[in-house]
């Protein structure tokens, strides 16, 4: 399903990944990806549990370190240190917040840590969009799941990364939030973030991607730019991924 | 350098804000404190051993002890929904979490300290007033060593499964220097000897220090990188 909004394809990537491999032992939880990312573009990655979507998200956010082959953000090669870091937000299905602290300075001790001078305007737009100033001060462990889910987002895109690594994002989120979520991650695209979007909803994933692909065992099962994503063809494939996972 | 240490600040104060609303572990090495020193004080026969002989070693016992209460704590509060990562995939450095923690460990450990100390010349009935600044130093240099060498090892253990039985077990082999040094140091002290004296011990400690310091941020991010 391709997106209305333009991307910047002929700009210089945002993400380039060749050969990807990533192995904990003896098992390749990512086995050679090979994809880019243009400013603007979205990849919605589909798989089933255990297919390395997660595993590729944390090589790419620099928390875990590839066993072969090589990544670029920004033109920087990974692992590339505070610099890529700095150009990266990540969302995950852990809300990755600490529960004794309120929703503000979470978001807050964020925007400092990512070198935001004047941080407070940018942390209560971030709040805003999530519909979470009027809890803004709310011990985070006295908010639900799906509100927690919303800081998360918000603390996630403080800083206008250029490149969003969304593992899970509609998880636990109501109508609402996701409505607000997409909202975001269309206006990223817009300005010209990248977005790599991990989900088991095929209809959200395609509602925002440029790009599309099954992963399956580490390896892109099928890899499909807009032009060429249809909906049916890739809940097909996806099921097929699914049996063949057991 | 300034990145690191304006970085380090920020992780601390946020640990110290997180502290100061729990109270959990705070409270639990105040009690703990506590505790020892009463039991040591009905432990005590008066009669064999002086109280000068014996305030210091109860004095690093309980600092060693009571301190791996807050230094379990430190990686305790970022394993919760995985906030580790968090950190982890910000522009902030290994070293700055390392010495972030480590900073937010020293002032917790000093708390302790602060409020351990006096009790100590209550129930041993210690005149301290004329000690209290070399009795600072020593502290002080001791605590750096101590949260150092803890801070590190409760990184290590944080995502094991025994991590409460493991970071006793790590760190208390690399505690033993400091220990040592420090309660010599003070035992010059309290039976009243010189300070020149203790020049040798505090100059031991200081290398203690600057080794352990060093060592544990530069080994740090080999605990994290997977």
């Amino acid at each position: 399903m391709p997106s209305a909004i333009s991307t910047g394809a002929s700009a210089p990537p945002i993400v380039e990944v060749a050969e990807l491999a990533r192995e904990f032992g003896s098992r390749r939880a990512v086995a050679g990806v090979t994809f880019s990312l243009a400013p603007g573009e979205c990849l919605a990655l589909f798989g089933p549990n255990g297919a390395g979507k997660t595993t590729l998200l944390r090589v790419l956010a620099g928390l875990l370190r590839p066993t072969s082959g090589s990544a670029r953000v920004a033109g920087i090669p990974l692992p590339g240190g505070p610099l890529a870091r700095s150009r990266i937000g990540l969302i995950s299905h852990h809300t990755m917040l600490y529960e004794a602290l309120s929703p503000r300075e979470n978001v807050s001790f964020t925007a400092q840590l990512y070198g935001i001078r004047d941080s407070r305007a940018r942390v209560e737009d971030s709040l805003r969009r999530m519909s979470m100033l009027e809890r803004a001060d709310t011990p985070i462990r006295s908010l639900s799941r799906g509100m927690q889910q919303r800081v998360s987002i918000a603390r996630a895109m403080v800083h206008s990364p250029q490149l969003v690594l969304a593992d899970e994002p509609y998880s636990g989120l109501d109508e609402s939030g996701a409505r607000a979520l997409t909202a975001l991650l269309g206006e990223l695209r817009s300005s010209g973030a990248a977005i790599i979007v991990v989900t088991h909803n095929l209809a959200e994933g395609l509602s925002l991607a440029t790009h599309a692909a099954v992963m399956q065992r580490g390896k892109f099962l099928r890899y499909d730019s807009a032009d060429r994503i249809d909906a049916g063809s890739y809940a097909a494939t996806y099921r097929e991924a699914l049996a063949a996972n057991g | 350098m300034a990145d690191i240490l304006s970085a380090a600040w920020l992780i601390a104060r946020k640990d110290l804000s997180i502290e100061f609303r729990t109270r959990s572990a705070f409270f639990s090495a105040v009690v703990f404190a506590l505790l020892g020193l009463v039991i040591f004080y009905y432990a005590w026969d008066p009669t064999a051993v002086t109280a000068t002989d014996l305030a210091p070693g109860v004095l690093w016992v309980i600092f060693t002890f009571s301190g791996l209460l807050g230094l379990h704590r430190s990686f305790g509060v970022e394993t919760a929904d995985h906030a580790i990562d968090g950190l982890l995939a910000s522009p902030a450095s290994r070293e700055a979490i390392f010495l972030g923690k480590a900073i937010a460990n020293l002032i917790f450990v000093g708390a302790v300290q602060a409020i351990a100390i006096p009790a100590l010349a209550l129930f041993y009935n210690l005149r301290l007033g004329d000690v209290a600044g070399p009795l600072i130093a020593i502290a002080i240099l001791a605590a750096i060593g101590l949260v150092a060498v803890g801070t590190l090892f409760s990184a290590m253990a944080v995502n094991t499964r025994l991590a409460e039985l493991l970071l006793p077990m790590l760190a208390l082999p690399f505690f033993v220097p400091i220990v040592i040094a420090a309660a010599q140091a003070t035992a010059k002290l309290l039976s009243g000897r010189p300070v020149i004296e203790l020049g040798a011990w505090l100059k031991l400690l200081l290398a203690f220090d600057i080794v352990f310091v060093a060592a544990c941020t530069l080994a740090y991010p080999f605990t994290v990188e997977d």
